[in-house]
């Protein structure tokens, strides 16, 4: 690890203060579960890292005007422990709950893990996010078995990494951003995006911008995730689904189906179309996995995704409503 | 003195021997106590980390390691490699930095600008098609009428098996700590398979004599074969103390030690078997492939335990610009057993019979048919195998049961040891020997023969192993350790015991060859009240301690055993992914010493090899011949919750104890992962080919998923 310069700010203005003097080779550190590897591992060599520990108002988990607010520091352990989001977000919990680490739910947050980093290991051994080498992508030359097998027509290949995001796109969360002079709201969609050049960014943040907290809407969805996992002790998922369901006596009036680790950016479909007005059964959700797989453009070696998330899909559905998959 | 019985107790009239104690080390283990060469911390110490070649094959056109000099807190840099030096994998150590922390000499070893001529290199091997320069036939090996075994078959099955490179991945990485005490005499704590002999290599480094190395290895995070080089880094670490008369510590990173510090040989083939409609196997034919490396790699026993059938075998040995290979716990048998048990058991599926019947039919090909027949039987009987089997492709729904079995077998004979036992006056008694616990039971093996010899409790024993300075002993491979050291211990503390006898005879008003010693006491066999307490009968030594010495003793010690394993898994046809249920493994293994560590080697066996049957594989780049996931987020073993249930069952009867001593550390990672493909494969309704079983695997044998 590059030697480097730490602070540790109480409020988010000084934060925002401290990243605009160096704004290039500044760090915010939130839980440090990803931030840290990379930087032992010399793939980001930050010369100063800002810790955001010390600003109160990133933890905590409130209800607000019937919303539920849960800070961006607060760590997955207190977000898996809390009834006020058991009780609202099921999909949530379970998403989070499928980190099988204590230290890590311990040690990560909300905000850190929406905002991890692709585990695609070109990106971790050093070749760049798109994983480039001479204008060829390495991914598709090499080992793409963990990639990307919806929205990768352009040059980046790498999968959405958050457990939480399918869950909280699914809810219809919002996020609270901090932009250095006020607090800015934006779907939890928005924050990814899918980067053109190596230079970009996958998420939305301006620099120096900080994730301040997570909105959960008033209303209350039939909620659930399913990931796939390989291995039942800590394991990254091949595929993962969040469905949240607005049922209205027993039919679904609403259903948004989230995708995660299958794109650059967490794969909402709205399926509505083709569940409303009917209880949700075996066939319906298998109809709408199917549908939100149809256009998947899997690479040379990772077609077995496609199976995996339809099923995740599929599982997820059923499940949000109170369904054995 | 003859009468003292030299040969084992039987087990009946053991007082430790084949009895469960607990690991004397364990509470060191768990407290932080024991100290691993990790753990070894010096006044003004150095740390030594490399610059590492980032290309699969390429030329040294130069090394610049002066913005890495110049870093604060860099004491030495410097390229370890001179230009023009051709490089044979991503790993190989280019230059080396010391400095006074750890983190500041891996930035600095960042900083080492080398410029690279880049080869041509191959980092495939799963294929059988590569040729050319890469690919290298060798001579085939006939045995029987091979011709006449497929004329005389009713049916013939064809199938492909293999498993990838996988890295030893001990969790305790390569390394040690040299330190000059002055200039001829130097202090080195080093992770070692062989402690014994680690002191002539550095002192022939040094060229200093080797009885002025002491080298200490007293506890070790494993090494499962791939520790007994003396190498780079430890030849570095040793240049840097002379050099700069301070101690060093060269410890490896993961990344370094899961690219070059060992490594499976991949093994893959293409198989015939011939069969008859009763089961029995006419003829074997096999064209192989794998690598275990830049070297090319060696060929599979094929096939295995079964080898007495009419065969025909070719292999193809395909170099890869990988980090070499070197001995994996049972070097080629797991590889061997998968490719073997698979087709055999594919050869039971096409024929509809039950595996079980299949295997036992086929034991007369075997060299120990009984030993097989008796252990399948209580595996079977662990497994409730006759209850539970199913044939294959008779289930439906996602989740799907399965079960498989596979046979072992293994040497084990015990290795050149010596060792010595002294009785103080006061009673104490340490037992000394210079071989090493790789975490595998030493220290309590020696102490429960020590303790059983002398009829002492296992807690007075003080063991002393992992110093050169100690009587030397063998390296620890080949499951060659135990009959090694348990056969020199015993030789050690029964001379010891005539010494004793010897003083205290006189007292006891009886001949020495007419005494015992046991439960604590000395005493006349014929008349036990004529007795010392152990203390009183030390009382008599006087002030220099009493010293046995002792040697391996071929009729303490066996060779060879069988074993016999099931597996019983879970497979989600859906998802592709396969959860162990269970685990039976039934190994013998002569004269049990210890059972409780005895048995601990089995499951730590039956982990390992659960580990590489699911999760395990080097992964690397075809366009850079990066290693793609040298580290533990992305080389994934098995986690606490993904091994299942694991039976142990010891074969401990009074004719397996009257054997002798063998060794247990290998035979039981061998069958693992066939008998889980065979699990996988009743499951699921097709073979997954190779090794891991992965979703990926699963999935694209079902010919589910998209695209090619």
């Amino acid at each position: 690890m590059k030697d480097f310069a730490y602070a540790v700010p109480a409020t988010l203005a000084r934060a925002a203060a401290l990243w605009r003097e160096a704004p290039d080779a500044s760090r915010f550190l939130a839980g440090g579960t990803d931030l840290l590897g990379m930087m032992k591992d010399f793939v980001i060599q930050p010369a100063r890292v800002i810790s955001l520990a010390a600003i109160p108002e990133l933890r905590g988990i409130r209800e607000e005007d019937g919303a539920l607010v849960i800070g961006a520091m607060t760590p997955l352990g207190d977000v898996i422990a809390s009834p006020l989001v058991r009780a609202r977000c099921p999909a949530l919990v379970q998403a989070a709950a499928g980190i099988k680490s204590p230290q890590l739910r311990n040690m990560a947050t909300l905000g850190g893990d929406l905002l991890q980093r692709p585990r695609c290991w070109y990106f971790r051994r050093g070749f760049g996010l798109l994983g480039m080498k001479d204008g060829k992508s390495l991914v598709l030359d090499g080992e793409d078995r963990f990639h990307a097998i919806l929205g990768n027509a352009g040059p980046a290949k790498f999968a959405s990494p958050s457990s939480i995001a399918p869950a909280l796109v699914a809810a219809g969360a919002e996020l609270l951003v901090w932009n250095g002079e006020g607090t800015r709201r934006m779907a939890a969609l928005d924050l990814y995006r899918t980067p053109e050049r190596e230079e970009e960014s996958e998420f939305s943040l301006a620099g120096g911008e900080i994730l301040v907290a997570v909105r959960l809407p008033a209303a209350r969805p039939a909620s659930a995730t399913c990931e796939v996992r390989q291995r039942k002790s800590l394991d990254w998922p091949v595929a993962a689904a969040s469905a949240c369901l607005d049922l209205e006596n027993g039919r679904v009036a609403g259903a948004r189906l989230v995708l995660g680790q299958v794109a650059p950016v967490p794969w909402l479909v709205d399926v509505t179309s083709l569940l409303a007005g009917k209880p949700l059964d075996e066939e319906g959700a298998k109809a709408a996995a199917e549908a939100a797989l149809k256009d998947a453009t899997p690479l040379a070696g990772n077609g077995y995704k496609v199976q995996v998330a339809e099923v995740a899909a599929r599982r997820a559905l059923l499940a949000a409503a109170g369904k054995a998959g | 003195m003859r009468e003292l019985n030299k040969g084992w107790p039987k087990l009946d009239e053991a007082t430790h021997l084949g009895k469960r104690t607990p690991r004397i080390d364990a509470a060191d283990k768990v407290t932080g106590r024991a100290k691993y060469t990790q753990d070894v911390n010096l006044d003004s110490m150095l740390h030594a980390k490399f610059t590492l070649c980032p290309h699969g094959r390429a030329r040294v056109q130069s090394v610049d390691a002066s913005a890495a000099q110049a870093l604060d807190g860099v004491v030495l840099a410097r390229a370890i490699v001179g230009e023009g030096e051709e490089l044979e994998h991503a790993g190989r150590e280019v230059a080396v930095v010391a400095a006074e922390s750890e983190e500041i000499a891996r930035e600095a070893a960042q900083l080492v600008r080398v410029e690279y001529e880049v080869l041509e290199h191959n980092v495939a091997d799963a294929s059988p098609d590569l040729a050319g320069e890469w690919a290298r036939e060798q001579r085939g090996r006939d045995q029987g009428d091979v011709d006449a075994g497929f004329a005389a078959a009713d049916v013939v099955v064809e199938g492909r098996y293999g498993a990838p490179i996988v890295t030893h991945c001990c969790l305790e990485p390569h390394g040690s700590v040299v330190e000059f005490v002055d200039e001829e005499h130097v202090n080195t704590w080093v992770s070692t398979q062989r402690i014994s002999s680690q002191d002539e290599d550095l002192a022939g480094e040094l060229g200093i004599q080797p009885e002025n190395v002491r080298a200490v290895c007293q506890h070790m995070g494993g090494g499962f074969g791939s520790k007994f080089q003396f190498d780079v880094w430890d030849r570095e670490c040793a240049r840097i103390a002379e050099e700069t008369g301070r101690p060093v510590k060269a410890m490896l990173d993961r990344d370094h030690e899961l690219m070059v510090a060992g490594s499976r040989p991949s093994a893959y083939a293409d198989v015939r078997v011939g069969v008859k409609k009763d089961g029995t196997i006419t003829a074997w034919e096999s064209r192989s492939w794998g690598s275990g490396g830049a070297g090319g790699g060696s060929s599979p026993r094929l096939p295995y335990v079964f080898d007495k059938v009419p065969q025909r075998r070719t292999h193809v040995s395909i170099r890869t610009n990988t980090g070499a290979s070197r001995p994996w716990r049972a070097p080629m048998s797991p590889q061997s057993c998968l490719i073997t048990m698979a087709a055999l058991d594919d050869a039971a599926a096409a024929l509809d019979l039950d595996p079980l019947d299949f295997f036992l039919k086929n034991l007369p090909f075997t060299e120990r048919p009984e030993v097989y027949e008796e252990e399948l039987l209580i595996a079977a009987r662990l497994m409730d195998w006759r209850g539970r089997f199913i044939p294959r492709a008779a289930q439906q729904g996602a989740v799907r049961r399965g079960l498989g079995l596979s046979l072992h077998t293994w040497g084990g004979y015990g290795h050149d040891s010596n060792c010595s036992t002294t009785i103080r006056g006061d009673g104490a008694v340490t037992v000394s020997c210079g071989t090493q616990d790789l975490g595998t039971g030493s220290h309590t093996v020696l102490a429960v023969v020590t303790a059983e010899t002398l009829g002492l409790p296992v807690a007075a024993i003080d063991v002393r192993i992992g110093d050169s300075l100690l009587p030397p002993s063998g390296g620890s491979g080949g499951s060659t350790t135990v009959g090694g050291i348990s056969s020199a211990a015993r030789d050690a503390a029964l001379d010891a015991l005539r010494q004793l006898l010897a003083r205290a005879a006189p007292e006891l008003n009886a001949a020495p060859e007419e005494c015992r010693a046991q439960g604590g006491r000395v005493f006349v066999a014929a008349a036990p009240e004529r007795s010392l307490g152990w203390t009183e009968a030390c009382g008599l030594i006087g002030p220099e301690a009493l010293s046995g010495s002792g040697r391996t003793d071929p009729e303490l010690m066996a060779d060879g055993v069988g074993g016999a394993q099931m597996a019983e898994v879970e497979v989600d046809v859906e998802t592709g992914v396969v959860a162990m249920k269970k685990l039976v493994a039934v190994q013998d293994c002569g004269t049990v010493v210890d059972l409780t560590t005895a048995e601990s080697q089995v499951y730590g066996a039956c982990i390992m090899g659960i580990s590489s049957a699911l999760f395990e594989e080097r992964v690397m780049d075809p366009t850079t011949g990066a290693c793609l996931n040298p580290n533990m987020a992305f080389y994934r073993l098995a986690g606490i919750g993904d091994v299942g249930e694991i039976v142990v069952h010891l074969m401990q009867t009074e004719a397996h104890h009257a054997r002798g001593v063998i060794g247990i550390g290998e035979p039981p990672v061998i069958s693992p992962i066939a008998a889980i493909s065979n699990a996988v494969a009743n499951a699921a309704g097709v073979r997954v080919p190779y090794a891991p079983f992965t979703p990926r695997a699963v999935l694209t044998a079902l010919g589910k998923g998209r695209g090619r």
